[in-house]
């Protein structure tokens, strides 16, 4: 078994790497966004929005899919939209398998973000703005620093999410190689062909490698940022 | 001039302060907890919104519910010293101290700040590696450099020990004796007070018992209560008028007489204004001879005021004809009997020299409150 990877394996991890990345620098704004609405709004209907955030988390995947299916193929309801007056499609591309892959992500990256917003301590916050700061500025130079361990550990989780994705992805774009076909799918497809099973192996170690290299640099990064905002060198 | 009118009530505590402060110096709020002294600081900063009320700052409205004025707390112009500091822990001293420092015409010298309050080696370190004492000199330059019209302190000391506390307090002196900055200090210490104020401000549940210079209010019975039994003494203002190098004492005279205290490292002619709490004075019918004590004042009775159980206080007065200079003696029952003591009887005040620390002393501003004002 050669240890260099092949060109399909190396075509999925692309695809995986570039699915997951994307689906995380998109969904990020709006993770803060809810974050903070979460954490410090007040007003009716919390719960419910708390919940919709909170049901790709303990929905069967597949439900995900078929909804997005719903909504955002070329004939749904956003989809159409999105489609004729803006020419962006995600039915069956990579596009689609990032959008399925954030919607499932998302709960675990608002979550982290949300924990550590809470942990803000608001008093600085106050202390930022007798000094003469306004909301943004007191946003950007005390509250963002002071959630980075939240927003990196959000990041991670729910890039982790992404690059684990199988079910929703699946429903929603199907698996074409090269397009869809990520390393979980890449891998679904091999243990349906007879004598597979060497090609499987490797991808599921790929798989591995991947999502230990991800937790142990989030880890580092935490031990930083930790130290930073305790007020250490 | 500060102008303070607000109402608030929060749940069961209601707070209606009125008052009026002067823009130089150093007025106290002080009061026991939950008097309301951090919330009215609150407000004044604008981390509280009053229900009703008006707040300006030499002219400025900085809050009117009538106007419908409620300038944000980025926008006064006010410095906060917290009780915790809360220096931001993800920047250096120096990120801390430039966090709100003001550029052009209204700036304040970056060194000047860092000298006068000892931050030159501090500055590369970060807030997590610094002591009490030395987070709290770091909040103060912060405030500092914000170029402050007011500077409010929210009880700076009370997290600190002993030592902690004698290391801040010659700065926050620096603070007005040299920048000039007024200052509003909430405290519950009366020893800071005395040693720090110019004007005190007296809070009881939510309201103002009293507001006056310090020296007339700390002598006043009917204040007693609000003030503290265990504090109980008068003030008197002096001037630094001579040191006696062979012993190692100085001389602060005031009208009355001189008061002999342990060497006082100030220049000459420097206001010192002394506390002299009521147990350490002591009293005598007749002029006593071969004793240690030094300072031994001809006083009248003017009041005598039934303390707890076997203690009374009494009050003297220790000026010369015509100009009353107020004083407390402390005394049992059983002494005050015995001596025959009465309203208008003259006796002799004793008072230790010992018993004036560097803690009953303190240099005040005498342009922060009219000498008619203070009585």
């Amino acid at each position: 078994m050669s240890p260099a990877l092949t060109p399909v394996e190396i075509e999925a991890l692309r695809l995986s790497l570039r699915v997951g990345l994307w689906s995380v620098a998109a969904s990020l704004p709006l993770g803060l966004a809810a974050a903070f609405l979460l954490a410090r709004g007040r007003f009716p209907g919390k719960l419910v929005v708390d919940g919709l955030i909170h049901l790709p988390l303990v929905l069967p995947p597949v439900v995900v899919g078929f909804a997005l299916l719903v909504l955002f193929g070329r004939h749904g309801a956003i989809g159409a939209f999105l489609y004729q007056r803006l020419g962006v499609s995600f039915a069956f591309n990579w596009k689609g398998a990032a959008l399925a892959s954030a919607v499932m992500g998302f709960p675990l990256m608002v979550r982290a973000m949300r924990l550590s917003l809470e942990l803000v301590d608001r008093r600085l916050e106050q202390a930022a703005r007798t000094l003469g700061a306004g909301r943004v500025r007191v946003f950007l130079t005390v509250t963002l620093p002071l959630m980075g361990p939240g927003i990196l550990s959000g990041v991670i989780l729910a890039f982790a999410r992404s690059i684990s994705e199988f079910g929703a992805t699946i429903t929603f774009v199907s698996n074409i190689p090269g397009e869809t076909s990520t390393l979980p799918l890449a891998l679904y497809t091999l243990t349906q062909v007879p004598g597979g099973d060497a090609a499987a192996w490797r991808l599921a170690l790929l798989s591995v490698a991947l999502a230990m290299a991800a937790l142990i640099v989030s880890e580092l990064l935490a031990r930083r940022l930790g130290r930073r905002i305790q007020g250490l060198t | 001039m500060i102008e303070i009118e607000v109402e608030k009530q929060q749940g069961a505590f209601r707070l209606a302060a009125q008052l009026a402060l002067p823009e130089t110096g150093i007025s106290a709020l002080f009061g026991r907890s939950g008097a309301g002294k951090t919330t009215l600081v609150n407000m004044v900063a604008g981390l509280v919104r009053p229900d009703r009320g008006r707040i300006a700052v030499g002219g400025e409205l900085l809050f009117s519910s009538e106007r419908g004025i409620d300038l944000p707390p980025e926008r006064r112009r006010l410095g906060y010293v917290f009780q915790e500091g809360r220096l931001f822990p993800h920047y250096s001293v120096r990120g801390n101290l430039l966090y709100g420092a003001r550029r052009g015409a209204a700036r304040i010298d970056f060194d000047a700040v860092v000298a006068l309050l000892g931050l030159a080696a501090l500055l590369e370190r970060r807030p997590g590696d610094l002591s009490g004492g030395e987070k709290q000199r770091v909040a103060i330059g912060r405030a500092l450099l914000a170029a402050p019209r007011l500077l409010l302190m929210d009880e700076p000391l009370a997290s600190l020990d002993a030592p902690r506390k004698a290391e801040i307090l010659p700065f926050i002196e620096r603070l007005r004796d040299e920048l000039h900055v007024p200052v509003i200090y909430v405290s519950h210490a009366m020893e800071e007070i005395v040693r720090l104020a110019d004007t005190l401000v007296l809070l009881s549940d939510g309201t103002v018992a009293a507001v006056g210079s310090v020296e007339e209010l700390t002598s006043r019975l009917d204040l007693r209560p609000l003030t503290g039994r265990y504090e109980a003494g008068a003030v008197i203002r002096t001037t630094l008028a001579g040191h006696d190098v062979t012993f190692g004492l100085s001389e602060l005279a005031f009208p009355g007489g001189r008061l002999r205290i342990s060497h006082l490292p100030l220049p000459l002619g420097t206001a010192v204004r002394v506390r002299i709490r009521a147990r350490d004075v002591a009293l005598s019918r007749t002029r006593p001879t071969g004793i240690s004590i030094r300072n031994i004042f001809a006083a009248r009775i003017m009041e005598i005021a039934p303390d707890r159980g076997p203690l009374v206080d009494i009050r003297l007065d220790i000026g010369p004809p015509h100009q009353q200079v107020p004083l407390w003696a402390r005394i049992t029952l059983r002494s005050l009997q015995e001596l025959d003591l009465a309203v208008g009887s003259e006796v002799f005040a004793l008072l230790k020299t010992v018993a004036l620390d560097r803690t009953s002393l303190g240099r005040y501003d005498s342009a922060a409150f009219g000498e008619d004002e203070a009585g």
